[in-house]
């Protein structure tokens, strides 16, 4: 009962206190609405906020891990990287520095071999100091030998000279040309005189006709080109027992060449070869065969024989014969004609009427 | 009676014509009679006595024939125009000895004269009968034919071919073989001539196994016989590397060297032939040479003779010093340049002149070692006044020029390069200033003394165009020293009396 005395009590009050209460409500409806509003809205915001706030941090953990990892892929990339370069470098400079000694070496080994080449040079300087050498020597001795030959041939010249002057050898009552008494030795000539052998006159016939050179006209066919072989000792050659001569010159004389005297040695028909040669010669040398004849006598019988130039079947041409004019008046220069007859000289008149008989003919 | 009579015009007349056929023999031995005979028509006279029944006029008659023809062309060509080689081809077949030396005389003195001539002989088929000539047993019908056929191939390459065809070659090769002196000359020097004119003819001969005969000879004594020998081996040797290297194989090194030291003077000329022919091939075979001591020979060689002789020694050198540089040095060594500079300020003549200064420029262009050892024999001077001598020909001004320009663009001496400063003209002078430009900025000494003597004034002196290379060339000369020096010495060039340069 209580309860619903002051229920009760309440009662008058409450129409206005309903009325009020609804406006208060109405009049504050809009002000607490928009505020119920603003303060909704805050605290949404707040909310959203708070849970976008929360969604960035998660985010923000999502993102840093990814980051994260993805830099520590990069790094370790970039590391992996930086380590084959280094090693690369690092194999580059060993691979140069082995190349570099390589290419020294072997350059300096088989390419330009310094040393090699240098004692190249300096064996070709030998060698060629040793072929110099060798070369003097070889002209030395080709010199020599030539001297010797040319001696040798002044001296075969000197005998030969000797044997065909045999006879200006001195005698016992005449001391010859090289024997003056007034030298105190003898000239070396007068020596080879002593020793040489006087030559046979059938050496001394060196001419020989023409009909006999052809066979011998090229160069070939002369004795000296064919080597002359001395003969060879015969086989199995024992020195013969006792007191014998020397076999050399059993065969030398033996063998001796002959001599005969120069009766002998002449042909039957010498003479008669010899005129022929002469005469031979003669009409070989001889411009003119006709015998020459003396001026008087002889001419006179003989006919004279014409140019061929000047003669023609119908005699003889004038000009040159009986007259040397022009025929063509037109080229003559002056109009007067040759004299054909000169005026006598008189000292040709007195000729062979004076006392003297030169000029007389034989 | 009469018969006696009669026989005794026979008699006369055999005489008469023997006597004639000897006396023209014999008038034709000299040269002035030789007009007379051949206006009293001797030609067509002797032509029917080689017909003639006694051999010994026939004999005659182509002797006389054959003297007449060697005297001059306007003869053997009326041998070859009267008729009378076809009739000469047939009896040389049948005769003896005498006459067959006879017609081989006469054929090579129609031959020699000009080619027309000698085709002349070919035509008539004169070839086949030399050839059996050459298998003839007396040593004086081989050498006829063999001299005959020298002459003929002598000419051109044509008619060494019909020679070679005729079979000839292998003969000759046994002609050489015999032991009498001429006929061995006279084989060689036609397979000289022979193989002289291309590489397939000179093939031929070296396949007849002519050069182990041909290396054995260079031994023999006699120069003539030599000369020939050495002759046909550079003749082969020079068409083609194989052809040098058989040579070489046969031995003839160092066998070739003693005959540069023989006293005839062709004999050492031909000797350097053959040993230039086998050099220029390759640098192995130029090598080769050199090890053999080749070098030195040909040099001493050069420095005895005069005149033509040493020209195939100079340009030997000129040939090994342009393979490689080692033999170039191996040239330097053997003393080569100051012969070669020796050879070109004595001779007179301007082709030996061209060659010396040729092979200086081969020897000097390798390297900077090389162009030291020719720039210190002093010879660039010389060089440089043989350039600009207007009596130069052409051929001696171009090698001169060039071996100039090798050499300088190696040569880093620089006391040799002064004297150049002062005369070149301007293409020579480019290079000389670029070697200057190149050494002076490394070496202080070197610019103290190009100062001192005058080279930095000069080099003020110059005219160029700016930009060209000479310009630059001076520019780095002028940037080498300091600022005063340059402007001293171009006050000294502008005032040369009164300044004088201290550095």
């Amino acid at each position: 009962m209580a309860t619903l005395a002051r229920l009760r009590g309440r009662l008058p009050g409450q129409r206005e206190e309903y009325f009020h209460r609804n406006r208060a409500v109405d009049e504050y409806r809009k002000a607490e609405h928009n505020a119920a509003v603003r303060i909704q809205s805050w605290f949404r915001g707040c909310r959203v906020r708070a849970y976008i706030r929360y969604l960035n941090k998660m985010m923000i953990i999502i993102q840093k891990w990814w980051r994260g990892y993805q830099g520590r892929k990069h790094f370790r990339k970039m590391v992996e990287t930086a380590y084959f370069i280094m090693k690369m470098n690092f194999y580059n400079e060993m691979a140069v520095r082995i190349q570099k000694r390589w290419r020294g070496y072997y350059i300096r080994k088989y390419i330009h071999n310094y040393y090699a080449l240098k004692k190249y040079l300096e064996a070709i300087s030998v060698n060629n100091e040793i072929v110099r050498k060798e070369l003097e020597e070889f002209a030395e001795m080709k010199e020599k030998e030539k001297e010797k030959k040319d001696l040798e041939r002044e001296e075969k010249k000197k005998d030969h000279q000797a044997r065909k002057m045999h006879y200006l050898l001195s005698t016992e009552q005449m001391p010859g040309v090289y024997n003056s008494p007034f030298r105190q030795s003898p000239d070396p000539m007068e020596v080879r005189l002593r020793k040489a052998r006087p030559f046979s006159h059938r050496q001394q016939q060196i001419k020989k006709h023409l009909a006999d050179e052809i066979s011998d006209w090229p160069t070939c066919t002369s004795a000296l080109t064919f080597p002359t072989m001395k003969p060879l000792p015969p086989i199995g050659r024992q020195k013969p027992q006792g007191p014998f001569r020397d076999t050399a010159e059993v065969l030398q004389q033996r063998y001796k060449p002959l001599e005969p005297t120069l009766r002998v040695a002449t042909s039957i028909n010498s003479l008669e070869k010899a005129r022929e040669e002469i005469k031979r010669e003669e009409w070989r040398n001889r411009i003119n065969d006709n015998k020459f004849l003396p001026f008087s006598s002889c001419h006179k019988n003989q006919e004279y024989d014409p140019l061929i130039h000047t003669s023609s079947k119908y005699g003889q041409m004038t000009y040159g014969i009986k007259h040397f004019r022009e025929e063509h008046h037109e080229k003559w220069v002056a109009n007067k004609d040759f004299e054909t007859v000169l005026p006598s000289i008189d000292l040709f008149d007195k000729f062979g009427q004076t006392y003297s008989k030169a000029g007389q003919i034989v | 009676m009469s018969q006696r009579q009669v026989l005794q015009v026979f008699e006369q007349y055999q005489k008469a014509r023997t006597q004639f056929v000897q006396t023209v023999a014999e008038l034709a031995t000299r040269p002035q009679n030789i007009e007379t005979l051949q206006n009293a028509g001797v030609m067509s006279l002797l032509r029917p006595l080689l017909l003639d029944v006694v051999p010994t006029i026939q004999q005659t008659a182509a002797l006389a024939l054959g003297r007449l023809a060697n005297y001059n062309d306007d003869l053997a060509e009326a041998v070859v125009k009267g008729d009378i080689l076809p009739q000469l081809v047939y009896s040389l077949a049948e005769q003896n000895r005498f006459y067959k030396k006879a017609a081989a005389f006469v054929l090579r003195a129609v031959g020699k004269h000009s080619p027309q001539l000698a085709q002349a002989i070919v035509d008539c088929g004169a070839l086949d009968t030399l050839v059996i000539c050459l298998e003839d047993f007396d040593p004086g019908v081989k050498e006829a034919a063999a001299w005959a056929l020298g002459y003929i191939a002598r000419h051109n390459a044509e008619l060494s071919q019909a020679v070679v065809d005729a079979g000839a070659v292998p003969l000759l090769v046994l002609c050489i073989q015999e032991p009498e002196i001429a006929l061995k000359r006279i084989a060689a020097s036609a397979l000289s001539d022979i193989s002289k004119h291309s590489p397939e003819l000179a093939q031929t001969v070296v396949d007849a196994g002519a050069i182990a005969h041909l290396a054995q000879m260079i031994l023999n004594p006699d120069a003539k016989l030599k000369r020939q020998v050495l002759s046909a081996l550079s003749q082969i040797a020079k068409h083609s590397v194989d052809l040098a290297e058989m040579g070489v194989e046969a031995e003839i090194f160092p066998v070739v060297l003693t005959c540069l030291k023989d006293s005839d003077e062709y004999v050492k000329k031909n000797a350097a032939t053959l040993i230039r022919e086998i050099a220029k091939h390759t640098p192995e075979l130029s090598q080769l040479i050199v090890n053999a001591g080749g070098v030195a020979a040909v040099i001493d060689c050069i420095g005895n003779c005069k005149g033509n002789v040493r020209l195939p020694g100079i340009m030997m050198l000129g040939y090994v010093a342009a393979h490689s540089e080692n033999l170039a040095m191996a040239v330097i060594i053997s003393k080569g340049v100051p012969q070669l500079s020796i050879c070109l300020s004595e001779e007179r003549e301007d082709h030996i002149k061209a060659a010396a200064a040729w092979a200086l420029g081969q020897i000097g262009r390798h390297t900077p070692e090389h162009a030291r050892a020719v720039a210190v024999t002093n010879v660039l001077p010389l060089l440089l006044s043989l350039y600009m001598e207007t009596e130069s020909s052409e051929d001696l001004q171009v090698k001169t020029k060039k071996a100039l320009k090798n050499i300088l663009q190696k040569c880093t001496y620089l006391p040799a390069l002064e004297p150049l400063l002062h005369d070149a003209p301007p293409n020579i002078l480019k290079h000389v200033v670029g070697q200057f430009s190149k050494v002076l900025p490394h070496d202080s000494k070197a610019r103290r003394l190009f100062v001192t003597t005058g080279g930095l004034k000069k080099v003020q002196e110059i005219k160029a165009e700016p930009g060209s290379l000479l310009q630059e060339y001076i520019n780095t000369i002028n940037n080498c020293y300091p600022e005063e020096i340059v402007r001293q010495a171009l006050e000294l060039q502008h005032h040369p009396s009164g300044c004088h340069a201290n550095q």
